[in-house]
């Protein structure tokens, strides 16, 4: 028998033996995360969690906010830009010495280029771009290179400053290599990248894996890590398990109960956490005649217990929050008025004349922890005499539900699209159409709620050019929406990443495109 | 020749039927296929594109004519979760099924058939009651619960077999994708190593695979052979002196052996499948994930290119457990 057959032989019967404490290779970060959202790494098409991760090591934007005070920004690409005085037009200078990974310089051209890509492309996140006023007709003179490294930006109102530059620190306003791109097929950059970040794609299986390689050609610092993997693994329990094996370096996708076990009981893993710019909340559809009642709308705000939640359901991976704006934006607040009350929510049910509840039904996709609250709710809600029936659904059916307008209450959640309040002020407090064919449909929409004031104010914050005043607007914005609008909101996303002893600098972001994996150096 | 003539037509009808009813549970699935791939946050006019672009405003039934036109030039059209042609993504996560469905048939057949001729030759016995518990357990126990403890004992705290996925990602790129089959592209590469890697990876998912269809299995093969052992020509060989081993093996096994291969195929065509759940637990990128992940986007052409194929698994395995049984018993030929 050769040395070779008996090696075979061995590692068929003895599989055991062999593999020794698995270890990820030094060079190489390996992240368990579920990976299975993505549908195109194209920055001006992706509007996923994890494609939004990617984009955002792939490819770099004019402006960038800073992830210590994410209401403060500062430039990536742009090294300084001023405003004219009509507040309408800004030039922008470009750092000198940028490169594209593919070698080529990246000047204001591909800066023109990419922005006016993504909005004549018009995919899901080109509005983003559209509300600054940009269409594919006028984009081409509104969005202008003056020189090899200056470009001219306006917009067609003098909005605030702040809300134009977040704008731009969104994924869609990426750049790409214009030469790269225009070389392929239209669909090549979904499946590929040509950006100018730290790093390059190398393979993407769908549901499988992704796998990043450091750019060589970066002109900035380049990581230590040469290869980044993000392996696709949709259980919390075996991320676990891998983590402490050590066949992954970071655990992405941990339910409560895990993060609370690899807490007690493991010096070899640290947790690192965010406050994500999410918001989970329960709403009511306005066609429900029950459900429109003031009265109604309040009682439901004090029948649900934050605290015992924060507690319990969403511990680790969440913190209750009562308004629309979450922590970190620019105006959040974190006023926090109501609490469980029972009888309070009975009396305000027997004034809009239903002192002995009513039944309603509300739509819940089958997941945690979504599933979980919706069922403590539907508790605390027949405390006060209200019987909801659950109508349990995947994620997809009861959002096509949920966006015909054809459920009675909802529990879902909120990602803030760009880093600027208006993102969020826009859905939940503004609704300029409530007709069932309305061409814009924010959730304000989709719970058939309209509140003229509040649109109104909406549209003043986002004109409004003085950053404090602007914030102070949103306050009270949002004061008036605790007190009125059918939504209750219930907690603020808290993303918690396990991470191996030995892997230093992994940093979540606050949003899902500024989980930036450069800074990450490994020392075994 | 008119035999093939007619079994082919059949077949025919079978897969055609087989599409149409996919194809119209897919559509009346409450779920907008639009919104799955423009996304929450696009807008009517986007979703309408994409509407548009997708052929979802046709009447349903020029819908299903383009489709099955398409099928015929054998073309399973794009996925919309993945991007590609829905053939290449079969192409990739097939693989990956037939490698572990096969390891898990192999081992449950092993063990399983030989399990229920000792539960049948000890019927009543300890033996019996032992065979009938590991089968009761094999039925009854979730797979999923099942995977997850015997990951967090064999894998977590042992260290004995390899975690989720096929291999060690530091062999992700070293082992060239040949025919997918992990095993063999390792053996293709002489990269014994990571051949290591994959057997190890191999090892749980399949065996738990295996223990599924071991219960199923056992069960069948003890009442074959209680039928068999009580016939005549038993008591007549035992008549004649035959040692017990003889009669059991070589004369009653044989005849059970016959209904035993359908049983066999029927359980290998249902791995093939893919176990979805089997698939999750073990991050195994296979066909039952491939095609969970595309129904519940609503993503049409990867369902029923994935149905197409767990159809055309489902015949072929049936034709040669047919063409095996007339080799095996000189009676159908």
């Amino acid at each position: 028998m050769s040395l070779s057959r008996r090696h075979l032989l061995l590692s068929v019967v003895l599989p055991a033996a062999l593999p020794a404490l698995a270890q990820t290779p030094r060079r190489t970060l390996v992240q368990a995360m579920a990976i299975d959202d993505m549908i195109s790494l194209d920055p001006a098409e992706s509007f996923e969690i994890s494609g939004g991760e990617l984009i955002g090591n792939l490819y770099e934007r004019l402006v960038q906010f800073d992830l210590d005070d994410p209401s403060k920004l500062s430039g990536q690409l742009a090294e300084g830009w001023t405003l004219g005085a009509d507040g309408r037009s800004y030039d922008f200078r470009l750092r000198e010495g940028l490169r594209f990974a593919a070698g080529s310089p990246l000047t204001a051209a591909e800066v023109v280029y990419s922005l006016q890509r993504a909005v004549r492309l018009n995919k899901t996140p080109a509005f983003i771009l559209t509300q600054l006023g940009w269409d594919a007709g006028n984009v081409g003179a509104m969005v202008r290179q003056t020189g090899p490294l200056t470009l001219n930006i306006s917009v067609h109102e003098a909005f605030a400053p702040s809300f134009v530059l977040n704008c731009l620190s969104s994924t869609v306003a990426s750049i790409v290599d214009q030469r790269v791109v225009q070389a392929h097929p239209a669909d090549w950059l979904r499946r590929n990248s040509a950006g100018s970040g730290p790093w390059r794609l190398r393979d993407w299986r769908a549901a499988e894996i992704v796998v990043l390689d450091r750019n060589e050609a970066y002109y900035g610092p380049k990581p230590q890590i040469e290869r980044a993997i993000y392996s696709h693994v949709k259980e919390s329990s075996m991320q676990r398990l891998m983590l402490v094996r050590g066949d992954v370096d970071v655990a992405r996708n941990l339910s409560p109960q895990d993060i609370l076990a690899l807490k007690a009981n493991n010096a070899q893993i640290k947790l690192t956490q965010v406050l994500k710019g999410t918001v989970y909340y329960i709403s009511l559809n306005q066609k429900n005649p029950l459900l429109a009642k003031a009265e109604v709308r309040e009682a439901f705000k004090w029948l649900v217990d934050y605290e015992a939640l924060g507690a319990t359901l969403i511990q680790g991976i969440g913190k209750p929050h009562q308004n629309f704006l979450p922590h970190g934006l620019l105006g959040a607040s974190d006023e926090a008025p109501y609490k469980l009350d029972v009888a309070r929510a009975k009396a305000l049910l027997a004034k809009a004349g239903l002192p002995d509840g009513f039944k309603v039904t509300m739509d819940v996709r089958s997941t945690q922890p979504v599933q979980g609250i919706a069922e403590a709710f539907q508790q605390w809600a027949g405390r006060a005499g209200i019987q909801i029936e659950i109508l349990p659904g995947d994620g997809k059916q009861t959002l096509t539900r949920y966006r015909a307008r054809k459920h009675d209450i909802y529990i879902g959640d909120w990602g803030t699209d760009y880093w600027d309040p208006h993102s969020n002020a826009d859905t939940f407090a503004r609704n300029p159409d409530n007709s069932d064919r309305a061409a814009v449909q924010p959730l304000a929409w989709r719970n058939a709620w309209a509140n003229a004031p509040l649109n109104r104010e909406a549209e003043a914050a986002l004109l409004e050019r003085d950053t404090a005043r602007r914030a102070a607007l949103y306050e009270r914005m949002q004061a008036q929406f605790r007190a009125e609008s059918p939504f209750v909101m219930i907690y603020q996303q808290l993303q918690v990443a396990a991470v191996r002893a030995g892997v230093a600098g992994f940093r979540l972001g606050p949003t899902s495109d500024t989980t930036f994996l450069a800074p990450v150096t490994k020392t075994r | 020749m008119k035999k093939l003539a007619r079994l082919l037509v059949s077949l025919l009808l079978t897969v055609i039927g087989l599409l149409a009813v996919t194809f119209f549970i897919g559509r009346v699935v409450p779920t907008d296929p639009a919104l799955s791939i423009a996304g929450d946050r696009a807008t009517t006019a986007q979703l309408g594109a994409v509407r548009e672009q997708l052929g979802l405003n046709l009447p349903l039934y020029v819908q299903f004519g383009r489709y099955v036109a398409q099928v015929a030039r054998g073309n399973l059209g794009a996925s919309l979760l993945t991007g590609n042609d829905v053939t290449s993504d079969i192409a990739r996560v097939f693989p990956a099924t037939l490698e572990l469905a096969t390891v898990g048939i192999l081992f449950g057949a092993a063990i399983g058939v030989p399990l229920g001729v000792w539960a049948a030759v000890r019927r009543g016995r300890l033996a019996d009651q032992l065979v009938r518990l590991m089968g009761l357990v094999g039925y009854s126990a979730p797979i999923f619960w099942l995977g997850l403890m015997a990951l967090a004992l064999f894998y977590a705290r042992l260290g004995w077999v390899g975690g989720p996925g096929r291999i060690n990602v530091g062999f992700l790129y070293s082992v060239e994708p040949r025919t997918g089959l992990m095993l063999v592209d390792c053996l293709l590469a002489r990269d014994w190593e990571a051949f290591q890697s994959a057997v190890a990876h191999l090892v749980l998912p399949g065996a738990l695979l295996g223990y599924f269809s071991l219960a199923y299995i056992s069960r069948m093969t003890r009442s074959f052979m209680l039928k068999e052992l009580s016939a005549e020509y038993v008591v007549a060989a035992r008549a004649k002196g035959l040692s017990e081993a003889r009669i059991i093996w070589r004369h009653a096994l044989r005849n059970a052996a016959v209904p035993l291969l359908t049983v066999v195929a029927l359980s290998y065509a249902g791995l093939l499948e893919g176990s979805v759940l089997t698939e999750t637990v073990f991050s195994w990128p296979g066909l039952g994930q491939y095609i969970t992940n595309a129904l519940q986007s609503a993503d049409m052409n990867a369902v029923l290119g994935g149905t197409l194929v767990v159809g055309a698994v489902f015949i072929g395995i049936n034709l040669l457990s047919d063409l095996l049984y007339r080799w095996l018993d000189p009676r159908t030929r």
